[in-house]
Order: structure tokens, then C-alpha cells, then sequence
């Protein structure tokens, strides 16, 4: 995909179903070698509970080794949809799927395709820190063990790396064998976060990542998602715009199920193309 | 309601709910004291010299010196006894007909009562079954014979309007005149240096195997058929209940079927034990046949069945209460549903469904009805490992029943049947105890 063209910026109602695709420019922050190609791309994607249409009829890429923030309202559709990358709404057993999601040329949702495999490529960190019972290397060498990476060494060294990755590795080199649930809430989250990075995923999920989190905590989880950009394509949905504004390259807003407008950031948060958009931003309504 | 109202309510309520529990442990303070007191006393005791020498002939315990220098210092005290009954069998000779006819019937409850405190009488045929080639064992159970050796029971049914009197007549005035009288008094002023009583501490009774149909010696089959039937069962129980649970909770998808399912166990749960023992009886033995007649195996199965709902209910309990977070964890991984089960959900679970285990093995131990057609029988021998498959056992639970109520000397062992009681409830408490600290330190490991 090539990227030309500006987004045009014109104030319109909000754009139901079938919005076209948008090309972006080139975020304005630092560009990211090799990156910007679709890593994801919804066609025509939605995403159901029973009858009722949670996510509708997405039409959007997300580009590769960069930076997607995703905001909306409660009850958007933001969350189902950042779920539905890495098919964890396979565990709701009334939830399905239409349209198609391409994930490196292959459909997430295809007959042949092995949603086991498809979660090591694509992994996902939640809103809650929610460490196994275990201890820190066994949370972190969890992942590399389904893989079937028994050897000490080897084990020791993705969990070395990975903790460093996620900026972890200094406060708990001494305690690795401690139970995980021992850490404080930032530090679990960032565990998780590394425990993430051990599976060496191409995408990273982050679903609302800080907001059981104190200030402190939420600035680390930000810097490390700052330390990440470039290498992996991040996915964040959030509820915390500034955060977003923050963080982000590109900008989803959802509203009703809807994508209702999709830019750089820094577009998004300054020249809103859509009314509802600049509402919500703006705080009329959350 | 105003405020005045509402706190006399409250304290009401109050009231009630701690008159109850106090009350509910007053009832369990009138079942426990006389159970334990009962039992204790099954174990430590006053035992008489008949006692020790029980112990030393048949289980090889204790010393045999002491025992023999015992004897000796008692031996003077019985030639006495039998001496004087010696004497009063010639006198008997030299009486006419009648009153030699009269007498001899005396004499001879004199006789049994002596040969049941002090053993055989020398010169008497030598006694077959065990319980009479030994005297009286227990110091308490001596002082009650002492006491119908000195006293004729009668019964006073002079008037027809009232129920019969007991009353009770001085065996010596039966024999008044007789070389015999004086046996009496020398009988109850000697009584302690014929059996030398003293306090015993006879562990033998939870390890040793009980002689002449628990008349003497130990509980031992009792406690170990208990033990194979409880952890039989749950050797079957347990992993199909965990396994039943998981279908439940992670592969059943909610239709007629599993709601059927559903039904059908928390039915089972509440079905009475007895039906299960006649349901072990007519399936595991006469259909399917597991074992020519009663046998561990069949009782193991049956006791199983019975638990099974409960296992099931436990272990799907714990596993609901997984936090869902840990399973998004893993499957989130790219962890197969079937490892998430077993790497993160069941260990989390565990405290739970071990919990569940155990209180049901203790409901398996402490089980009567079901092991009655399918496992026990009241007199049998001390099983081993190897004969689970084929033979019945002895079970505590069983044999407190029947010791208690079919028994043919029932009231001369009220002793082992406290002990028995004692041991049951010690067994299942114990079992509990065990889940509790298990539960207490898994759940700990697990927070960290």
C-alpha cells in the first residue's frame, strides 16, 4: 500500500458501514524501518453476540511496526474487535464472525486455520495483570514451554530477554523463583507484557493495559510501549485519550460498532474529519 | 419499622441463631464425651494378670519374666480357690441324694463364675473356645463378676399387679454350714492378688487383629478393611469425578443433554446409601460379577458410585472458580485448551477438588449401608493387599453395628465397640484435618 494522498477532512455525520479504506501519510513521529505495510486487513468484518451486530462491517488495515490506538465509548465494539485479531472470542460460544480478517495473507477466521498457532503470532495483554499462580520464570517460561523449549539455558535466556524487553529485569533478577502474585500491579502487567514477548509475537494486543493502574505505573507500561514501537505492530485500545494521543501513530475511533473514523493520530486529535469524533474527543460525551 | 424496633429484632435474632449453636454443640458435647471416654477406655485400662498373659501367649508381647514371678506371687491366692472347691466336692460325696443333687447345681455357677474370673478350673476338661481358656481380662469387668459370684439375682414376682423386683440374696447363705462359705469372703478380700490389676496402656487395640470374635485382642481388621474400602473408592472416584467435572465445566455446551446430565448427578447425590448397596449387590455381584461374592472390589465400587455426585459437584465448584483471567492467560499464549486445563486451570483448582476428595473419603470411610451386600462381614480375618480383588473384609463402620446389636456376648464388649466408635471418627476427623491443612497450604504456594 502506498502512501499518498491526505485524508480529506471534511466534517460529515458519521460514516456508517462501509467506510472506504483510507491511505494514510506516513506518521509524523520517527518512521519505522520496514514498516507501514497492512499487517491486518478487515474486509467487510463483523463481529456478532447471538443477533446482535457488536462490530459492524469494518473496513480498515493495521499497519505493520506501528503504533494503533484504539478509542471509543463503553460498549464501542473497541474491545470485541481488538479480541477478535487473536480469536480469544472463540471462548464466548454465541460469538461469531462475518466478513474477512487477513492476518499475512491468511484469513484469522479461515476453515484450515489453527487458531493455536495463529495466538503465538499474535498475542494479547489484558486489562486486568493476570499473572498464572506461578512463579516469575514459569509465567514468563510458560509460553516458550507450549512450544516445547525444555532446556534450561534456553529457557533462562528468553525469560532474561524478555524481562529486559518489558523493562522488568532489574526489580526482579533476585526473585524469579517467588510467586508472580508477589509483584505490585504495574509489575505484574509489565510480567505480562513480557511473558507476551517471550512467545516472540509479530502483533501485540494491548487491551486497556493501564487502567488498573496507578499514574506511575501507566507512565512505564507507556514507555515500554514507546521501546516496543518498531518492533512489533502494537494494537492498544484505551479509554484514556490522552494516552492514546500519546502512544499512538494511527487513531481508530468506534462508536456504536462503528469505525467511524480511522487517522494519524495527531490528525485525529487535532482535525477530526467526523462531528461525532470531535465530540468525543472533545468530552461532550464518553 | 423505626430504629427501636429494628435493634430489638436484630438482637432477637441474634438470640435465636446463638441459642441454637449453642445448643447444636450441647448435643454434640452428649455424643462425643461418652464416645471418647468409651473408646479411651478400650485402650487404657486396668488390666488383670489374665490380660498380660493373653498378650504374651497370643500376640508375644510383653515380658515373660515379670509375668512369670506375677504368676507366681498369684498361684498361693488360686490353689486356695481350687483348693476349697476340691474340699467341697468330697464334702458333696458324703451328702444324700437330694441335697448332693441341690448343691452340685450351686456349685457349678460357683464354678462358672471362678473359671470366668480367674481361667480354667485344674481338673475341669480343657475348654475349646478361646474366650474360656482365659479369665477375666479387664479389672471393671472382675469387680462385676466379684459381684454375681457374692450375689443370687432374684426377682420378686409376689405381686401379679406389678412388673417382677430384682433383688439380689447373698450367694454365701446358699451355702451356710458348707466347707464352701468360707470361699466367699476369701474370694472378695483376695480378689486383687489372684489378678493383680493395673493400668494398661494397650495400643495392640488399633493394631492388633481381634481374637475369638473381638472378645479379645484388637481392631485392627476393622481399621484396615475400613481404609481399602475408602481409599478403593476413591482410587475409581476421583479421577472420573475430576474428569466428569471437567466435561462439565469446560467441554459441555449448555443443551438438553448436559442439563439431563446435570440432573441426573445432583439426583444421584441425594439417592439414599442404602439403595447404592443394593444397587452394588445386584450389578458389580450378580450382573457384572467383579468377584464371586462379597469382596473389597465390589464394596470399593459401590462406595465409589455413592461419592461420585459429590466429587463431581466439588471439583466443578473449584474449577468454576478459577478466575477466568488465568484461562484468557493461556489460551492467549497459544496454549492448547486441553494443556490450559492441565497446566493452569487444575492446579488452581486443585485446594478445591482436593478438599472435595478427602471429605468424601471420609463419607466413604464412615459408610454402612453400601458395604452390607457388597464388602463386609462381621468376623473375618486381617486381609492383605493381594486379596482385595476376592475376599470381604471386616469394616469398622459395619462391625459397630453388629457388635452392637447381633453380637452374642454383645454387653461384654461394650469396650471395643466405643473403641470401634472412637476409631471411626477419629479416622474421618483426621481426614479432615488433612484437607484442611492441604487446602491451606496449596492455597498458599498458590498466592504468593
Amino acid at each position: 500500500m502506498q502512501m499518498t494522498a491526505e485524508a480529506k477532512s471534511s466534517k460529515q455525520s458519521a460514516s456508517k458501514s462501509g467506510a472506504s479504506r483510507e491511505i494514510f501519510l506516513p506518521p509524523e513521529r520517527d518512521r519505522v524501518k520496514d514498516g507501514g505495510k497492512p499487517h491486518l486487513s478487515a474486509k467487510n468484518f463483523s463481529i456478532f453476540y447471538g443477533d446482535f451486530e457488536a462490530v459492524k462491517k469494518i473496513e480498515a488495515d493495521i499497519l505493520s511496526k506501528y503504533v494503533t490506538a484504539i478509542i471509543g465509548p463503553s460498549g464501542c465494539g473497541k474491545s470485541t474487535f481488538l479480541r477478535a485479531i487473536n480469536r480469544m472470542n472463540d471462548l464466548i460460544p454465541s460469538c461469531y464472525t462475518s466478513g474477512s480478517l487477513m492476518f499475512d495473507g491468511e484469513d484469522v477466521y479461515g476453515k484450515y486455520t489453527d487458531e493455536v498457532q495463529l495466538r503465538r503470532k499474535i498475542g494479547m495483554v489484558f486489562q486486568k495483570p493476570n499473572p498464572f499462580p506461578k512463579s516469575i520464570f514459569d509465567n514468563i517460561a510458560y509460553g516458550p514451554r507450549l512450544q516445547g523449549v525444555k532446556e534450561k539455558k534456553v529457557l533462562d535466556e528468553i525469560v532474561e530477554k524478555s524481562l529486559r524487553k518489558a523493562a522488568l529485569w532489574d526489580e526482579v533478577k533476585d526473585r524469579l523463583d517467588k510467586n508472580a502474585l508477589g509483584l505490585s500491579g504495574g509489575q505484574q502487567q509489565r510480567l505480562c507484557v513480557a511473558r507476551t514477548l517471550a512467545v516472540e509475537p509479530e502483533i501485540l494486543l494491548l487491551d486497556e493495559p493501564t487502567s488498573a493502574l496507578d499514574p506511575k505505573s501507566t507512565a512505564k507500561i507507556e514507555d515500554l510501549i514507546e521501546e516496543l514501537r518498531g518492533s512489533y505492530t502494537i494494537a492498544i485500545v484505551t479509554h484514556n485519550m490522552q494516552q492514546a494521543s500519546r502512544v499512538s501513530d494511527y487513531t481508530m475511533f468506534f462508536y456504536e460498532g462503528d469505525l467511524v473514523e480511522y487517522a494519524p493520530t495527531k490528525q485525529l486529535f487535532t482535525n477530526p474529519r467526523d462531528q461525532v469524533t470531535e465530540d468525543y474527543i472533545t468530552g461532550r460525551f464518553s | 419499622m423505626n430504629i427501636g424496633t429494628r435493634k430489638i429484632l436484630d438482637r432477637s435474632f441474634t438470640a435465636v441463631g446463638l441459642t441454637s449453636i449453642l445448643l447444636m454443640a450441647l448435643a454434640l458435647l452428649v455424643v462425643v464425651v461418652p464416645i471418647v471416654s468409651g473408646g479411651i477406655g478400650a485402650i487404657f485400662f486396668k488390666g488383670t494378670i489374665e490380660h498380660r498373659k493373653l498378650q504374651l501367649r497370643e500376640f508375644d508381647n510383653g515380658n515373660r519374666e515379670v509375668l512369670d514371678r506375677q504368676i507366681a506371687e498369684s498361684e498361693p491366692y488360686r490353689q486356695e480357690v481350687f483348693r476349697m472347691l476340691d474340699a467341697f466336692a468330697a464334702e458333696l460325696e458324703t451328702f444324700e441324694p437330694t441335697r448332693k443333687r441341690e448343691y452340685s447345681s450351686k456349685v457349678s455357677s460357683v464354678k462358672d463364675i471362678v473359671s470366668h474370673l480367674l481361667g480354667p478350673i485344674p481338673g475341669e476338661p480343657e475348654p475349646i473356645l478361646l474366650r474360656f481358656q482365659y479369665g477375666t481380662t479387664r479389672w471393671e469387668k472382675a469387680e462385676e463378676s466379684l459381684h454375681d459370684l457374692m450375689f443370687v439375682t432374684k426377682w420378686d414376682t409376689s405381686n401379679p399387679e406389678e412388673m417382677g423386683k430384682q433383688y439380689f440374696v447373698p450367694r454365701v447363705d446358699e451355702f451356710a454350714g458348707t466347707s464352701l462359705a468360707a470361699l466367699f469372703p476369701y474370694i472378695e478380700e483376695n480378689l486383687e492378688k489372684m489378678l493383680l490389676p493395673e493400668q494398661t496402656f494397650y495400643w495392640g487395640f488399633l493394631t492388633e487383629r481381634s481374637l475369638d470374635a473381638h472378645i479379645f485382642g484388637g481392631v485392627w481388621a476393622e481399621i484396615q478393611g475400613t481404609l481399602f474400602l475408602a481409599i478403593g473408592a476413591m482410587l475409581f472416584a476421583f479421577p472420573m469425578g475430576v474428569i466428569a467435572a471437567i466435561y462439565f465445566t469446560e467441554y459441555a455446551r449448555e443443551n438438553v443433554f448436559t442439563s439431563i446430565l446435570r440432573s441426573a448427578n445432583s439426583t444421584l447425590a441425594g439417592v439414599p446409601s442404602i439403595v447404592f448397596g443394593l444397587f452394588g449387590l445386584a450389578f458389580f455381584i450378580n450382573t457384572i460379577k467383579v468377584s464371586d461374592s462379597k469382596s473389597v472390589l465390589a464394596g470399593s465400587l459401590t462406595l465409589a458410585i455413592m461419592i461420585l455426585p459429590t466429587i463431581i459437584r466439588a471439583a466443578e465448584e473449584a474449577i468454576l472458580s478459577v478466575p477466568k483471567t488465568y484461562k484468557e492467560a493461556s489460551i492467549g499464549l497459544g496454549s492448547t485448551k486441553w494443556r490450559t486445563i492441565v497446566t493452569v486451570i487444575l492446579p488452581a483448582a486443585l485446594p478445591g477438588i482436593i478438599t472435595g476428595g478427602i471429605i468424601s473419603l471420609g463419607r466413604a470411610a464412615g459408610e454402612t449401608a453400601p458395604i452390607i451386600f457388597t464388602a463386609a462381614v462381621s468376623v473375618g480375618a486381617t486381609i492383605g493387599l493381594g486379596d482385595v480383588l476376592t475376599s470381604p473384609t471386616p469394616a469398622l463402620s459395619w462391625n459397630i453395628y453388629n457388635l452392637a446389636s447381633e453380637h452374642e456376648a454383645a454387653n461384654e464388649i461394650r469396650h471395643v465397640q466405643y473403641g470401634m466408635v472412637l476409631a471411626l471418627i477419629s479416622i474421618v476427623l483426621l481426614l479432615n484435618l488433612s484437607a484442611i491443612l492441604l487446602r491451606a497450604r496449596i492455597s498458599k504456594k498458590l498466592k504468593g
